[in-house]
């Protein structure tokens, strides 16, 4: 079943003056693999940052299926369904795997619920698939801090697992592992790709080739060029702009 | 970081009961009991603050204001006992001639124990949801209660027919009928301390080892991705904050009941921070740590005051220099490093590092 | 009220305006650039007014002719020495709480203490006073009715004297430029090859002797025991977080607004609800513009 799950319209933000994201518009489906790619300071990061609340534009619509992100917070924007992984793994370095996949577990989030939350089987069994699937199976008791830069982002993708998101929007996903890990990581990307919409930024060209379904190339703020990775390629623009070669 | 194993939590409770029920009972004189019971009101306002700050990360400067409140609400009730039928002395000498509509209703103990619950929370949780919701936290907040309690100080010192003023209120006799001077009835109100400590710890271990625990110590490290897991931080942090004031609020009422006086100084700017040391001492993020920091701190500063008064603040800022400095984890983290360890002898500072918020 | 009332209400203000200003610059200027407060402030002021008194003192014994300059003297010695302090301070003990601005302040706190104690010990309870310099004593009256004293003159045009030295450091000199990169970005000057440790010290030094100078124009003003550091510390706070810390120019402006809010508010209301009242509006202005009033929306 397709649908759009994100449709972005005319979205900009200014800081100080400069305009990081300048009229911008998007539309992502579901079951798609999206690439959004671009030299830096093309406004890639903001562009998630105002998607899962941590910044407001100035103006125009982020529709995430039929709720305007704009008006919402953080916490409530990830309660409906989007993920959002950093550009720096972001993962509770004092807890262990365990408690830090725990603690992304969609339920009982109020202070009340949290204080009556027990440890059931069902969520032993989901913690363990999670961990499973983002190769991090055998750690679950080593506490966080003490993972590798590349563990530490397949935690980072497991804590979203764990919410059950429809929209994942992650930063640079592979960014310091080894080319090992990249392929890992491609291979986990692609499995949890249906039934969800994932929106990943990237630098590693050939990591894009291997995930992507389309991709949007942002520069200065605003679309360049969109579509396969093939078109991109051969696009004159982006070719100008960013892939020199 | 330092969690208390299991092993090692139940032996110290129980180490602790002993020698709160039964050895210094039976040990010490009336008086040295009394100045125990005094500790130990500090011990209860401790247990507040290793939730709010040692697990929470949020430094409050102005513990004092509750403390303040529950202090002064069961000092009315206490006052207006003792001098019934007449005004209190200190209004008398204000030549306040009729009794504050707002003092009335603490003629009944019902009412001044509800609101010695009521009152202090709901101003808490109220003041602290709407500055956290504004992301306000670390160093400002920090200023911001310390700048609140010397507000309230000033008001307490300015408004001296209502409050007694610089002196505050005191001589306290009895506490719904039972006396609260003589030696038995200071027996009494030992006991009744210790079981109020153990009930707040009790309360305060059942908040850490929920899940509720957890996220306070992933908010305190990083409170961002908190929120992109779906809490809604600012309610989390409102209500650990609020438990830390409930917390004060109570030891207040009971120093009132210990000590018989409650004055201005126990509210402002010196006392708060003063309560920080306890859990300095104790260790932040050990409930028990703080029983032992109250008693040990509160020990020595009777030892001091008698013996050597112009050492204290040497001694006390040189404790709060120490502490930070070299032992951040405080005794109880001291003591987990040698009992995992005992021949090891480890780094003090080690890698303690405040959260990047 | 009159215009002659007016401008005396607003120049009763200034004693108390010029003494915020110069501690909640040093303030300012540590916790921009390292996100710490100094709890002990407030005593290295009151280092600063003892460091006066102490020259006044050896001025009055061994070279009472030049009774009439010692001022200056004292001005500069209370910079030295807080500065020394200062700097001595912060390698010997702030930069190992380095990444931890709470406990920095639960040290500092106790270093006021400690200091609080050894000024007692050292100059006992009491409180002691400065000879007033006699060409300071008297007012300037530019208008028949508007008496303005000259010792409040001269504070005032002291202060800004030293404002704007230090906005001529910060902004023309070599270190004002290495300071205000290593506030804005402390990595990359770092790798840049600013020695960011150096920066770290001269500041804190620089933040101490504007508070050692606040200590001697103190003494203009009132005399010193060893609680005064305490007297003015929480509303130089006060005035740090309420303008914010991004321009020098916020903490002036929050300085004056605070100072002459409080001194109007005292003619009308009594001491106690005025400082209340203050203090009530600073946290509602908080609760609107969180990073001080005069911040502007900076990328996270």
């Amino acid at each position: 079943m397709s649908g759009t799950i994100l449709a972005v319209q005319d979205l900009s933000v200014s800081f100080d003056g400069f305009k990081a994201v300048d009229g911008l518009d998007l539309v992502v489906e579901r079951n798609e693999l999206r690439c959004v790619i671009g030299p830096n300071g093309a406004g890639k990061t903001t562009l998630l940052d105002m998607v899962c609340g941590k910044t407001k534009p100035t103006r125009g619509s982020i529709m995430f299926k039929t709720l305007d992100l704009t008006r919402m917070g953080e916490y409530e924007i990830t309660r409906a369904g989007v993920g959002r992984k950093f550009q720096n793994p972001s993962v509770y370095e004092d807890l262990t795997v365990l408690e830090n996949l725990e603690i992304s577990y969609p339920e009982q989030r109020g202070v009340i619920g949290s204080l009556c939350f027990r440890r059931t089987a069902t969520l032993r069994l989901r913690i363990d698939e999670v961990a499973d699937q983002v190769y991090l199976r055998e750690y679950l008791d080593i506490k966080a801090g003490l993972l590798s830069h590349g563990q530490k982002q397949w935690l980072e993708i497991g804590m979203l697992l764990m919410q059950e998101p429809e929209l994942m929007l992650l930063d640079e996903p592979v960014a310091g592992m080894s080319p090992r890990e990249r392929e890992q990581t491609a291979v986990l990307l692609k499995k949890i790709a249906p039934g969800r919409c994932l929106m990943v930024i990237e630098h590693d060209m050939a990591f894009v080739k291997m995930i992507a379904h389309k991709v949007t190339v942002l520069h200065q703020g605003k679309l360049l060029a969109e579509g396969s990775m093939a078109e991109i390629q051969k696009d004159e623009r982006v070719i100008d702009v960013y892939l020199g070669h | 970081m330092i969690r208390t194993g299991n092993r090692f939590g139940i032996l110290s409770i129980v180490v602790l009961a002993i020698l709160l029920l039964v050895i210094l009972p039976n040990v010490l004189d009336p008086f040295r009991l009394n100045l125990v019971s005094k500790y130990l009101v500090f011990a209860v306002v401790g247990v507040g603050i290793v939730l709010v700050w040692g697990y929470a990360g949020i430094l409050s400067l102005g513990q004092g204001i509750f403390f303040g409140l529950g202090g002064y609400l069961m000092a009315m009730f206490l006052k207006l006992e003792a001098s019934a039928p007449e005004l209190p002395d200190f209004m008398i000498w204000s030549s306040t001639e009729v009794l504050p509509w707002w003092w009335v209703p603490y003629h009944s103990l019902a009412v001044t124990l509800v609101s010695i619950v009521v009152l202090p929370t709901a101003l808490a949780f109220v003041l602290s949801y709407a500055v956290f919701r504004k992301r306000v936290s670390g160093v400002y907040f920090a200023i911001i209660t310390l700048a609140l309690a010397l507000t309230m100080t000033v008001l307490l010192v300015g408004q001296q027919g209502y409050t007694g003023g610089a002196n505050g209120i005191t001589d306290f006799r009895t506490l719904a009928g039972m006396s609260i001077i003589s030696d038995e009835g200071k027996r009494i109100l030992y006991f009744v301390q210790v079981l109020m400590l153990l009930a707040v710890m009790s309360v305060a271990t059942l908040i850490v080892r929920s899940r509720v625990g957890k996220i306070l110590i992933a908010i305190r490290d990083r409170e961002d991705r908190v929120r992109f897991s779906g809490y809604d931080t600012a309610l989390f942090k409102a209500f650990i904050f609020t438990v830390g004031a409930l917390f004060a609020s109570i030891g207040g009422a009971l120093y009132s009941v210990q000590v018989g006086l409650i004055t201005p100084t126990l509210v402002g700017a010196v006392a708060s921070i003063e309560l920080v040391i306890y859990v300095a001492v104790g260790g932040r993020m050990s409930i028990i740590g703080a029983v032992y920091g109250a008693l040990l701190v509160g020990w020595a500063k009777s030892m001091i005051s008698e013996n050597f008064p112009t050492i204290w603040l040497f001694f006390i800022g040189g404790l709060f220099i120490g502490i930070t400095m070299f032992l951040p984890s405080g005794l109880a983290g001291l003591f987990a490093r040698f009992a995992r360890n005992p021949s090891r002898n480890a780094s003090p500072t080690a890698k303690f590092q405040e959260p990047v918020k | 009220m009159s215009l002659d009332i007016a401008v005396m209400q607003v120049f009763s203000g200034i004693s108390l305006f010029t003494i915020l200003v110069l501690m909640a610059l040093g303030l300012a200027i540590i916790f921009g650039l390292m996100g710490v407060i100094n709890m002990a402030h407030g005593e290295l002021m009151a280092l600063g007014a003892y460091v006066t008194y102490m020259t006044a003192h050896v001025f009055e014994k061994f070279m009472p002719s030049l009774m009439g300059v010692y001022l200056f003297f004292a001005i500069a010695f209370s910079f030295i020495v807080t500065f020394v302090f200062g700097w001595i301070l912060e390698r010997g003990f702030i930069r190992f709480l380095y990444n931890r601005p709470l406990d920095t302040m639960l040290a500092t706190w106790g270093l006021s203490l400690v200091l609080q104690q050894t000024y007692r010990s050292v100059f006992g309870a009491q409180e002691v006073s400065v000879p007033m310099t006699s060409w300071l004593e008297g007012a300037w009256e530019p208008v028949v009715g508007i008496q303005l004293p000259l010792n409040r003159l001269f504070i005032v045009g002291l202060t800004i004297i030293v404002a704007t030295l230090l906005y001529l450091a910060l902004f023309k000199t070599r270190w004002g430029l290495k300071t205000r990169a290593v506030t804005q970005n402390r990595l990359m000057s770092g790798a840049a090859g600013i020695n960011t440790d150096k920066v770290d010290a001269a500041t804190f030094a620089v933040g101490s002797g504007l508070a050692g100078i606040a200590g001697s124009v103190f003494t203009m003003v009132g005399s010193t025991n060893p609680l005064t550091g305490q007297l003015y510390i929480v509303d130089s706070f006060i005035v740090v977080v309420f303008g914010g810390v991004q321009t020098l120019l916020a903490t002036f402006l929050s300085a004056f607004v605070i100072s002459q809010t409080q001194t109007t508010l005292e003619y009308i209301l009594s001491g106690s609800m005025a400082k209340v009242t203050i203090l009530l509006l600073v946290v509602a202005v908080l609760y609107f513009r969180p990073n001080g009033l005069f911040s502007s929306k900076v990328r996270q």
